[in-house]
């Protein structure tokens, strides 16, 4: 059985039933534009830059939320598809104060590359000079700049749909319209959980990761896939380092997390540069702690466990493997307790 | 207006235990229920007025929702407030027709009686003003509503009354009140046998006997006992009977797509969120013959094998409820609701929802999403309800005015039903003629009468020394046509190409005292109020189409602004998510199809030709 | 876990007992909701506290802490009565089902409720939903096995979900959630007393002689050591002379005294190797600064069994070092080199001698994105259920568990359950959670959590500080009145050495598992501060306006 096929500018192309428009499209090689589109999330077909022009239909049509269909035939870049989508982006930037020069997102932000690739100048229509808009930064992890929000509701796709938190919903309506936590308080009033995902999931710059802010534009950054330290999830993490120092944390579309973290994640990494790390090792002296250098520290741990071994044999000695450091540093730890000092106390903390 | 932004906590003291004890006592009888969080924010607001964050963290938690969903949805609704406010809501319909008989002169006057701006509150919390998009009073226009009860055709005196009425403790209760706005009887009867309004002032709505009396669940009866469902439908389709709700389409064919799905459960929802400006139609049917709208929507649950059936009615119709509520309950009394009707294998049941201030709900998929308590949002089609509606579940839903048709269908037949009115429409139309002209009119009439007949023979022209401008046709959502119209016979293709809309059979009159552009502000202003704000054409441009009516009423147009209309009317057709949106551009098109001089008259010499606006 | 993790959003049926999934595992727990909430899956959640995860469940089983065979057995029971079992998995994949079937048939729903509190009605409804189930997953945390019947518990879930012929499908099976990043790897890697990494028996000569082989080495010790709860009382009875603490931190407060922090000062040398000088550090004679996690290459292996790879994001801060750099150090100097150029190389010797780990490679970990053990060789996929023809011993055996009550429960003097746990916002004892502003913004200090019922019971306000007590000690700690909570049970956190819990709990160990009973003691909580008298109450009531 050969796979459906539908048309799509002209050219014939196979989908896999199920797939919507723009997943055909996509597979096609055929790029359409999207903001409120969010991988898995429930399609709603809201900010309209998608729309296609299907032939059959009255108006336009969401190519994110339209499942193709046999013999269907699709325009994506006809002058009629070509104005509404200008109109919206239009629409989006006359809306909020989407000033790039400082914008966080800056590089990073999807309206400002469709802005780019559709080649549109700040509207000749906007908000009145003075226009304010809910400006949030009383917690210490999250800003919500609503001047910048162009309330494609990703936010509350990612927080309903890809952590099921359901701490903010689109409230109030018309123009109006914002995201809102419960009673429209702030977040560190509300029930949200600080897992992030809105800021990661959000296009421009109105949800922010306030540890981040100013210290990198995303040009600057480097990006290191790692696994987070936290809990038994594994959740695959990308470091976000500037400078040889992490800015900030994102959750990796990766398996088992899916780009999904929670606040220990994303905003629990501070402790790597904190200044009580320990520097440098440290011996017992009359009772203190006082700085050594590694020679000594080593040579005092060789020798005080080779004597220990001789004068009371290797089964007196114990040591605790860890839940927190590497595989191969526990088979090295495991190995050196038994091959190096020949005891089998060899235990870590899983029963705590 | 209501005000926006975040919810205020109550002191401890208004949280009474008695206040939680009714509210748990509400929430228990709402739990289980589909889409319950609607209802109950609607029973608890009673109990202080408003809900307040800490009601509205008990109703999430026992009804297991989030605090975000809560009020994310009871914000979506203008007639829900989480704020003080007095103990009498006064509502101004700002509606088109409304506006064009001085409803800004009123809203003025309410403000300086009452010493407050609108969306306040008196000092001594008696009254709260605000304003409504459209009350569906058009024919008593203009009109304003304290609590349940509406009140017409306003004059400064009348006003006075009715606030020293509530003033010294004497509002009127709604339910005593033989109708919400005037007796049908005030009005003249087109020729002809009635088969919609045949009851509607002559029986006592209230009693089922009257109705039975006059030959009423005879329809049902028959149905039930001596017709298939297939026949039920086959019976539809050949009456050509097509939804009275606004878009025509075929009721038959409509049910035989629901009836072969071998889903279950299957709903039908009679669509009473009567919310187009113009329109009061299917409340006259409601409050004046509650029982022919509920046997209507009986077989039509028979038809599509539906046991359950919603009536969904706005928010502001309180008598329509109140008597609808009353007929379930004597119909269930009966056996024409309940478990195995009339001896046959077919139970229904019907459950009465109210709207909460929203004309999206209209909409039949926001509807659908409003009934399972959640914000109006209208879906994206296909698929469509009679395959995936309530709860995903195939859902039928069907105008008053449609179910309205079925017991004359059913008892008398497909055929003799096609012969009533125009090919293109089959059938008896509930019309109305509004706005400016002497008698404005609810009217039953084959369709077919011109829309001239219509303006002058029933609405009884314009009024005396005026000519006649424009009609919007339909609804807020019409085009305006002029008098070259006139000769247009009422159906919905004849309308259509003559590029009006018969849409819910409500003609807008306007006279040449009424200036297009000032016009166009208030529709502007309708739709940026009632969009649901999901999609972007829809939420910024409804918004920046009443900004650029705004500043050409002012005189503050600026150049180019004809031409940006132009292009976000086009994206607001074109790319919109829903009809709502699609269509919030129509009359501002045919208007500059129209009267485009008159309109530059305002951006160019800033001058109002018919002396409308006032350019300081 | 015996399934992934991504296979719990296609389960028809989840299960989660004593696992506070949305706090402790939040991302595990958006596979569970997405189950509940998008695909409208059935959820059960059997817990004493009213979590975050039952918003989205279908059915909440509250049953008293430690009762949790009761429940299990009378889940059975139920199937087993109105035969709902799956006669064919059964049949050919277990043995011994006439003794649980014996054993739970004594456990009636009536006998259970009078036991557990479960409600027989909603215990006989779990039971079908569960049995019903086409694929039914049972998801648990240290709620089930931080008990003196723990080890039991866990044999009773299994027992459960083979009777249902829920082991070795995809999306079903039995899943613990391990607590701590790595500690699956810790495992793995021959963090134990009584096996090389892979689960290789020490005793057993033939891995021992192809660990001596593979390590060049003669001699390896053919003993099981000591446990880790075993360790700290050897050093008092003379066994245990010498520690050397990777990573760990016993001492979470002085209220550790008696039975860690004087243990420890008697040894004759401690050496404690961590990223912070812990209150564990602060005793040793010579403290070791490693390197954290961003700050090294190497591999994770998460709770279903997942590698993954780690890597060295920003240099070392000051002079701290990798932890395997520091062994190969200590190793150099005590005679035996250990020349790795890096962690790649440790690993492919851990591919060498660990069986389900020889098909890993660095290459695929970075090519696939994780790999899910056992992996035999390397075009070996991975595992993502375990179990699928056949158990690790053949047929999966059936045992019958009697239920036992905890071994300390409430009396007039000691009213309340104390249950033991963690919060979202903070993670084990604090080192690195307590150092990140927003964690700590959001759980700034230890709050006991109390139903509303109790506070009032009490005489407790939200907010208040109060005084915690258990026959082994007492706490102080704010209290704070959670809709979580149920009456008759509270919970702390364990995060915090400023009120450190387990200077309440109770040091009774599972005999098999040797873990302690951090979820059930006995307690009675008290004001700080006398209330105010009646009178001055309600006068005070009336002038803020009204009663509360």
């Amino acid at each position: 059985m050969s796979a459906p096929r539908m048309t799509i500018n002209g050219v014939p192309v196979e989908f896999s039933p199920g797939q919507t428009i723009l997943e055909a499209a996509q597979s096609a090689g055929v790029s359409i534009p999207t903001l409120c589109h969010y991988p898995d999330t429930r399609p709603t077909g809201a900010c309209r830059v998608c729309v296609v022009e299907l032939e059959g239909a009255r108006s336009l049509v969401p190519a994110c939320a339209t499942y193709s269909a046999p013999g269907q035939v699709v325009h994506t870049d006809t002058e009629r598809v070509d104005a509404a989508r200008r109109m919206v982006l239009e629409l989006m930037l006359a809306s909020g104060n989407h000033n790039c020069l400082i914008c966080e997102a800056g590089g990073d932000c999807e309206l400002q590359a469709l802005a780019y690739r559709y080649q549109i100048d700040p509207p000749a229509f906007g908000k009145p000079p003075g226009t304010t808009y809910y400006y949030e930064d009383n917690n210490s992890m999250i800003i919500r700049d609503f001047s910048r929000c162009i309330q494609c509701a990703r936010c509350v796709k990612a927080c309903t749909d890809r952590q099921v938190n359901l701490a903010i919903a689109v409230g109030y309506r018309g123009a109006e319209t914002t995201i809102v936590a419960a009673g429209d308080q702030p977040y560190i009033d509300s029930e949200c959980v600080f897992c992030g995902e809105c800021v990661q999931a959000c296009p421009t710059g109105a949800l922010l990761d306030k540890h981040a802010r100013f210290l990198g534009r995303v040009w600057e950054r480097q990006k290191v896939r790692s696994t987070c330290p936290y809990c038994g999830v594994g959740c695959q993490i990308d470091l976000q380092v500037k400078e040889g120092r992490i800015i900030q944390v994102t959750g990796a579309d990766a398996v088992p997390n899916r780009g999904r973290l929670c606040v220990k994640g994303r905003f629990g990494w501070h402790f790597v540069h904190h200044p009580e790390r320990l520097k440098t090792p440290l011996i017992k002296e009359n009772g203190s702690l006082r700085k050594a250098d590694w020679e000594e520290a080593l040579n005092l741990v060789a020798t005080r466990f080779a004597e220990l071994k001789d004068r009371e044999g290797p089964d007196k000695i114990g040591g605790w493997c860890s839940a927190r450091i590497t595989n191969e540093e526990n088979y090295l730890m495991q190995k050196f307790m038994r091959a190096v000092l020949g005891t089998n106390h060899v235990d870590h903390c899983a029963r705590l | 207006m209501k005000p926006l932004g975040p919810c205020e906590s109550v002191p401890t003291a208004q949280m009474r235990q008695e206040v939680c004890d009714s509210l748990q006592a509400l929430i228990s009888r709402h739990r289980g229920r589909i889409g319950a969080l609607l209802p109950t924010l609607q029973d608890a607001q009673r109990i202080l007025g408003h809900i307040p964050l800490e009601m509205q963290q008990v109703i999430a938690a026992e009804l297991k929702l989030s605090g975000s969903q809560v009020f994310g949805a009871m914000s979506f609704y203008s007639m829900l407030a989480w704020q003080p406010r007095g103990q009498y809501i006064i509502r101004v319909c700002g509606s088109p027709c409304c506006h064009l008989n001085g409803a800004a002169a009123l809203l003025e006057l309410l403000q300086e009686e009452l010493g407050v701006p609108l969306g306040g509150t008196t000092a001594d919390r008696l009254f709260t003003l605000e304003t409504s998009a459209c009350l569906g009073a058009c024919e008593v226009s203009p009109a304003m509503q304290v609590n349940e009860v509406v009140y017409g055709r306003l004059t400064p005196g009348r006003v006075r009354e009715v606030l020293s009425d509530y003033r010294a403790g004497q509002g009127p209760d709604y339910r005593d009140l033989p109708y919400s706005t005037c007796d049908f009887r005030e009005f003249r009867r087109a020729p002809g046998e009635s088969l919609l309004l045949e009851n509607v002032g002559l029986i006592d709505p209230l009693n089922l006997e009257d109705y039975l009396k006059r030959g009423g669940y005879t329809a049902l009866e028959k149905a039930l006992t001596s017709m298939t469902p297939e026949a039920v439908i086959e019976e539809v389709k050949l009456s050509g009977l097509r939804g009275r709700g606004g878009a025509g389409f075929p009721t038959g064919l409509k049910w035989s797509f629901t009836r072969p799905l071998p889903a279950s459960p299957k709903y039908v929802v009679c669509n009473a969120d009567e919310g187009e400006p113009g329109t009061v139609k299917d409340r006259y049917l409601m409050e004046g013959d509650p029982h022919k709208v509920l046997e209507g929507l009986i077989i039509a649950a028979y038809a599509v094998g539906a046991a359950h059936g919603f009536i969904y009615c706005r928010g502001e119709y309180y008598l329509s409820r109140h008597r609808l509520q009353h007929a379930i309950d004597q119909a269930r009394e009966r056996g024409f609701l309940g478990k195995r009707l009339l001896g046959t294998d077919f139970s229904c049941t019907v459950e009465l929802r109210s709207g909460a201030g929203s004309y999206v709900c209209g909409e039949e998929t926001a509807l659908i999403e409003s009934l399972e308590g959640k914000r109006g949002f209208p879906r994206l089609k296909p698929p469509f309800p009679g395959v995936v509606g309530v709860q995903g579940q195939p859902t039928v839903v069907n105008n008053v005015e449609t179910l309205a048709n079925l017991p004359a269908i059913i008892n008398r037949g497909g055929a003799w039903y096609r012969e009533i009115g125009t090919p293109d429409t089959p059938g008896a139309k509930i019309f109305q003629v509004m706005g400016q002209v002497r008698t404005p009119q609810v009217l039953e009439a084959p369709t077919g009468m011109t829309l001239g007949d219509l303006i002058q023979v029933y609405g009884g022209g314009v009024r005396p020394g005026r000519t006649l401008k424009m009609i919007q046709t339909g609804g807020a959502s019409g085009s305006l046509v002029t008098r070259a119209a006139l000769k247009t016979p009422l159906d919905f293709g004849s309308l259509e190409a003559a590029g009006g809309a018969l849409g819910s059979g409500t003609m807008l009159v306007m006279d040449d005292s009424t200036c297009v552009v000032d016009f166009l502000r208030c529709v502007a202003a309708f739709f940026a109020h009632e969009s649901c704000g999901q999609c972007t054409p829809c939420r910024e441009g409804a918004a920046w189409i009443l900004e650029v009516f705004t500043r050409l009423s002012r005189g503050e147009g600026r150049e180019g602004d004809l031409d940006f209309l132009l292009r976000l009317a086009d994206t607001l057709k074109d790319a919109s998510l829903c009809p709502l949106g699609q269509s919030a551009p129509v009359p501002l098109l045919s208007a500059i199809k129209h009267f485009r001089p008159e309109i530059e008259a305002h951006l160019k010499d800033k001058t109002c030709p018919a002396g409308v606006c006032r350019f300081d | 876990m015996t399934n992934s993790i991504g296979e719990l959003e296609w389960a028809d049926c989840i299960l989660v007992t004593g696992s506070n999934t949305s706090e402790t595992h939040p991302v595990i727990a958006t596979f569970i909701k997405r189950a509940a909430y998008l695909h409208g899956k059935t959820l059960i959640v059997i817990d004493p506290r009213r979590l975050y995860l039952v918003r989205h469940a279908h059915l909440w089983l509250r049953q008293r802490p430690g009762s949790d065979i009761a429940v299990l057995n009378g889940l059975m029971h139920v199937i087993i009565r109105d035969n709902l079992q799956d006669h064919d998995y059964i049949a050919r994949r277990t043995e011994n089902f006439d003794a649980l079937k014996e054993t739970v048939a004594r456990y009636t729903p009536a006998l259970v409720e009078q036991v557990s509190g479960v409600p027989a009605a909603d215990l006989e409804r779990a039971a079908r939903l569960y049995a019903a189930a086409p694929r039914a997953a049972i998801v648990y945390a240290m709620g089930i096995t931080q008990h003196t019947t723990g080890t039991n518990n866990v044999i009773s879930l299994a027992n459960l979900a083979m009777l249902c012929g829920n082991v070795g499908l995809e999306s079903g099976g039995v899943n613990p959630l391990r607590g701590q990043n790595n500690v699956q790897g810790a495992c793995d890697m021959g963090g134990l007393p009584n096996v090389f990494s892979g689960y290789q028996a020490v005793t057993d000569p033939a891995k021992r002689w192809k660990m001596e082989a593979a390590w060049n080495v003669r001699n390896l010790p053919d003993w099981e050591g000591l446990t880790l709860t075993e360790m700290l009382p050897g050093i008092a009875e003379g066994r245990i002379k010498a520690l050397y603490i990777i990573g760990e931190n016993p001492v979470i407060s002085e209220a550790d005294a008696d039975e860690i922090i004087n243990p420890l000062k008697e040894l004759d040398f401690l050496v404690v190797q961590d990223i912070f000088l812990t209150e564990t550090g602060k005793l040793a004679d010579v403290v070791l600064p490693a390197a954290s996690f961003a700050e090294k290459d190497g591999t994770f292996t998460n709770t279903e069994r997942r590698v993954a790879l780690v890597r060295r994001a920003v240099p070392p801060v000051g002079q701290s070092r990798p932890d395997w750099q520091i062994i190969c150090e200590l190793s150099r100097r005590m005679g035996y080199p250990m020349d790795y150029a890096g962690p790649e190389e440790i690993f492919e010797e851990i591919r060498r001698v660990t069986p389900s780990y020889a098909g890993v490679t660095y290459r695929r970990l970075e090519q696939e994105g994780g790999l899910q053990w056992p992996c035999p060789h390397p075009e070996h996929p991975g595992t993502r259920f375990l179990h699928q023809d056949r158990f690790t011993r053949g047929l999966g055996r059936f045992f019958a568990i009697d239920y036992q009550e905890p071994t300390e429960l409430p009396d007039d003097q000691y009213p309340l359950i104390l249950t033991t746990g963690r919060v979202l916002y903070q993670y084990h004892t604090g080192t690195m959670s307590r150092r990140a502003p927003g964690l700590v913004e959001k759980a700034p200090e230890c709050r006991v959590e109390m139903a509303a019922a109790d506070a009032e019971a009490y005489g407790i306000q939200d907010g208040e500080m109060v005084r915690v007590c258990s026959r082994r000690g007492e706490i102080k700690v704010r209290a704070q009145v959670s809709f979580k909570a149920i009456p008759g049970t509270i919970f702390i956190p364990f995060h915090y050495y400023e009120a450190a819990v387990n200077r309440l709990t109770i040091a009774a160990l599972d005999p098999v598992a040797k873990i302690p009973e951090y979820k059930v003691c006995a307690v009675q909580i008290r004001k700080l501060r006398p209330s105010p008298p009646k009178a001055a109450a309600a006068a005070e009531a009336e002038s803020h306006g009204g009663s509360p």
